[in-house]
This record gives structure tokens, sequence and C-alpha cells, in this order.
């Protein structure tokens, strides 16, 4: 027996004899995960509100938790639309970038042409600052929804084109054998072998790609956008209203959060066994 | 059954690198033979293997599998290799079946084989089970499961029991070889322990490196079926003393 499992029995003992929930979550593991890291953010927020308020922190320079809560409960049905508007950026950056990083790793990995060809531009395009490269694609597209599109994808698709083509060439080459003494074609190895294969390697990438996305949306927004969180932050910054830009910062960190929970979920729910299993060790 | 005459495998033959792997390797393998082949690493064991399977087809020479040359890669043989090599995302069940699903087409017969061979491998209670459930050794069995499940001719290993610990690489030993009275098939088994390779084998083929060489096929004059007690055996002892003698005598011929 492990230790996790004992502990966790005897997490379910001491539920039965009534003591209290706490316990019970402290010993299986869950205080260590949850409670500890929360109990340290409210100390942390705690200071913060006692010490902006001893000192008299003007608000423009550091803003009080509670205040950051009021304004930006305040400007609530405005922000939501911020928000939205970042929303709709990240997914469609993050999804552009799924839909061409996928078919380019393919590429890269069955043709050595290609890979010549491409792999030297494409770390090139890593080596060019995002936010150097938005305020000229905003010149080029215009001050809408694409150039900031288009930052997302550029800044979140390498990732993903590396993972996955790691991913497809992880094949163990004992496995690409038994395929060819089967006589399988290479779209039958492709399919039933390489590309289940590169499923791991993939969500550890859409993991990297969704959380750069988010940092991506926010560049395109900071350079040339009328709304969105970034535009929030800038505009709100410009005018001395701190409170409001540090509660977009924060919606913007649990947006983060958020999407990447939805990934690391996806993946639970339909590549279970692409999870490494601690309890089968 | 099998024979390769005159085979010459040279890796790289285009480049300046170019590499004998395998020089002059004239054998004959009966039908329904266990043939074992030991050899110091590098001596093209693992080659001579891929030859037969056709993934690899000789610079020069021949392999002949029933009087047809081997001109692509067969479907008449199983491969087992050293590491189980089980995809993580199918259960046993689906593990064992990988290769006939792969090119599509999985009768209910050939799953009910799959099922049966599980369950003689001990393994009935886990077909619904991961890989990664299952200890190393109860893989190797899923993948020897694998390789037998189209019922081939010819059954290929490649030090199929290397990665497993002493206890359980006799266990296997035994079990392969019920296996093989069961279902009689010619089996070439690559192996690196002179005693697993004196038991299993009808014959042993004793290799050197560089180039990669017979250099002599030791008959083994055992009674079937094999147990490990046959170790005391005088025959045994001759046998893995013989082979013993070819291959660290080898060193210095070179």
């Amino acid at each position: 027996m492990t230790p996790s499992s004992s502990a966790a029995s005897a997490g379910s003992r001491a539920r039965k004899r009534g003591r209290p929930a706490w316990q019970a979550l402290a010993r299986m593991g869950l205080g260590k995960e949850v409670l500890v890291p929360a109990l340290t953010l409210a100390v942390i927020v705690g200071l913060w509100e006692l010490l902006v308020r001893a000192f008299q922190v003007p608000e423009f320079l550091l803003p009080a938790p509670s205040r950051i809560w009021a304004d930006t409960v305040a400007m609530g049905p405005v922000v939501a639309t911020h928000t939205l508007a970042t929303m709709r950026t990240v997914l469609i950056g993050f999804a552009v970038s799924i839909a061409i990083s996928l078919p380019l790793a393919v590429l890269i990995t069955y043709s050595r042409f290609f890979e010549a060809a491409v792999y030297p531009l494409l770390i090139l395009t890593q080596s060019i600052p995002k936010v150097a490269v938005a305020p000229i694609l905003v010149v080029i597209f215009g001050a809408n929804e694409l150039p900031r599109v288009i930052v997302t994808f550029l800044v979140a698709f390498f990732p993903l084109v590396i993972a996955m083509s790691a991913g497809l060439l992880a094949v163990p080459k004992e496995l690409l054998e038994l395929a060819r003494s089967c006589k399988a074609s290479r779209m039958q190895e492709f399919y039933r072998i390489r590309l289940p294969y590169s499923v791991p390697f993939l969500m550890s990438g859409l993991k990297v790609a969704i959380t750069l996305s988010v940092v991506g949306a926010v560049v395109g927004e900071f350079v040339a956008a009328e709304q969105g969180l970034g535009y929030l932050i800038t505009s709100s910054t410009a005018f001395f209203r701190t409170p409001v830009a540090f509660g977009a910062m924060f919606i913007l960190s649990i947006l983060g959060i958020v999407l990447f929970q939805l990934v690391v979920i996806a993946e639970k729910v339909f590549f279970p066994w692409a999870i490494p299993d601690q309890k089968a060790q | 059954m099998i024979r390769l005459s005159n085979v010459d495998l040279t890796y790289g033959q285009a480049t300046e690198q170019a590499t004998l792997a395998l020089h002059d390797v004239n054998l004959d393998i009966r039908k329904n033979e266990i043939l074992t082949i030991v050899g110091a690493s590098g001596c093209g064991k693992s080659t001579l293997l891929r030859l037969i399977a056709g993934l690899l087809l000789p610079t020069r020479g021949e392999v002949l599998v029933n009087g047809q040359p081997v001109r692509e890669p067969r479907r008449d043989t199983g491969i087992v290799f050293q590491a189980p090599t089980l995809v993580p995302w199918a259960t046993i069940l689906d593990n064992v079946l990988l290769p006939q699903r792969i090119v599509g087409r999985v009768s209910l017969e050939l799953r009910e084989r799959a099922q049966r061979l599980l369950r003689t491998a001990g393994l009935g209670e886990f077909t619904d089970r991961l890989p990664r459930q299952l200890s190393g050794g109860m893989q190797q069995r899923a993948a020897i499961c694998r390789a037998l499940v189209h019922n081939p001719d010819i059954l290929l290993m490649d030090e199929p029991f290397g990665a497993l610990d002493a206890l359980t690489r006799e266990t296997m030993t035994l079990e392969l070889m019920r296996i093989w009275a069961e279902e009689p098939k010619t089996i070439v088994f690559v192996t690196h322990s002179i005693t697993e390779a004196v038991l299993l084998g009808d014959r042993v083929v004793v290799m050197s490196p560089r180039p990669g060489v017979v250099r002599e096929i030791v008959q083994v004059g055992l009674p079937r079926p094999r147990r490990f007690k046959m170790e005391a055996d005088p025959e045994f002892v001759r046998c893995a003393e013989r082979v013993r003698e070819l291959i660290f005598t080898q060193e210095e011929h070179a």
C-alpha cells in the first residue's frame, strides 16, 4: 500500500467518525494543494490592504484591494464587454494557431525538403519581438481584430509546432517496424500510430499555447484596440484610474487560469491515458 | 524453410562510413525449429532478424522463405522486441489486435483468438487494462500475444526477455516453450544469455562481431520438453561451454 492510499483510507475513516471535514480534507492532501496557497493569498491581500491604509498610499500609485474590487464591480458591464472581447481574440488566435501548427508539424516531420525550407523561417519568426511586429501589422491591416489575432497566433503557434513535431518523431522505431511488417500504408501508419502517439506532446503544447495566447492578445490590444482588457489597462492608466487597471490585470490572470484548466479538463476527458498516473507507479 | 545464402548487409552503402554489419552469412532454418542466436553486441544479430522479416534487404546474397526470395516485409512473421512497445492509448486486448487494426481487419474470430492467447498468457483478467497498469513482464507477455495473434509461421524474437528480471525471465522461457509445443512454429530467438540460448534452442548460432559472421552452429542434443534442471545435464554443460569458448576466444582472433 502506498503512503497516499493509506492516507486516503485514514481520511475516510475520519469522516465516518464525524471529525471536522477540513481534517479529512487535509489528510487527503487537499490541505497542501488548496488550503495552504489560499491562506497565503489571503494573508498577502490582507497585508496589502493594511499597509496601503496605514501609510495612506495614493490610490493612483497602489490602490487597496477593497478599492480595486469596488471600482471594478462598479464598472461591471463595461469590464464584462472588454473581457469578452479579449476572450474572443484569445480563442480565435488559439484556434488559428492549432489549425496552422498541426499541419505544419506534419509537413516538417514528413518532408526533409519542407523542414529545410521552413524551419529556419520559424526560428526567425521567434527571434522577432512580437511587440515590435504589432504596430506594423496595424498599419498593414488597420486597427481591427485581424492584427490582434495575428499577434496572438505569432506568440502562441511556435511551441505547438515544436511539441507536435516532437510527438510525431517520438514513436519508437520498433513500433514503426511493426507497422511495416503488417504492410501498413503511410496513411495507416500516420493515423494509427504517429498521430495518437503525439497526443501527450500535443496536449502539453496546447497548455503552453493557451497561456501564450492570452499574452499575445493583450500585446495586440496594447498597440491598437478600442476594446479588450489590454485596452482597458492602457486607457485606465492614462487617466490614473489605477484600481480599474489592477482589476483588469486580475481578470486577465483568472482568464488565463480558466482557459488553461479547460485544456487540462479536455485532456482528462478525451485522453485520460495521456496523463502520467502516479498511483500506477 | 528459411535459407540465407551468402548474405551481406552493409549499412549506409552509398556513404563514406559504410559499415559491413553482416558478412557471408549462410544459414538454413528448418520448419518448426527453435534457432537461437548469441553473440557480443554489434555482431549483427538483430540485423539478421530484420533480414528474415523483410524489414531490411540484403546488399548481397539472398534470403529465401519457403523457396521464395524475401523482397518486402512479410505478413506471416511475428516480431517481439526487447521492449514491449505497446501503445499507451489502447487496452491490452486492442494492443494485441493492433497490427490487424492498423491495416483495418479485425474479425470476431481474431478477437476470440486474441482473448484466448491472453488467457493462456495469464492475462485473461487484464484485457481491458491499459499497458501502464501492468508490470514489465505482463506487458512483454502481451507483446508476445500480439506477435502470435495472426498465427504466423515464423516468430522472430529480438532479446525478448532482456529487459526482464531473472525470475520473470525463467518463467517466460518456460512459457514460450509451452506455447511452441502447443502451436509449433519456426522461432528465431536472439539473446545475450548463453543459458537461455542453449536451453531454448535446437541449435545455437554463435556470431562474432565486426563484421558480423556466423562463427559456428552448436547442435543441442537435449530432449524436449526442456526443463531448467537440465542445466546440470552433461550435454547442456558441453553446449554452454562450447558457446562460451566460441564467444570469448573470438577477440583473440580479431
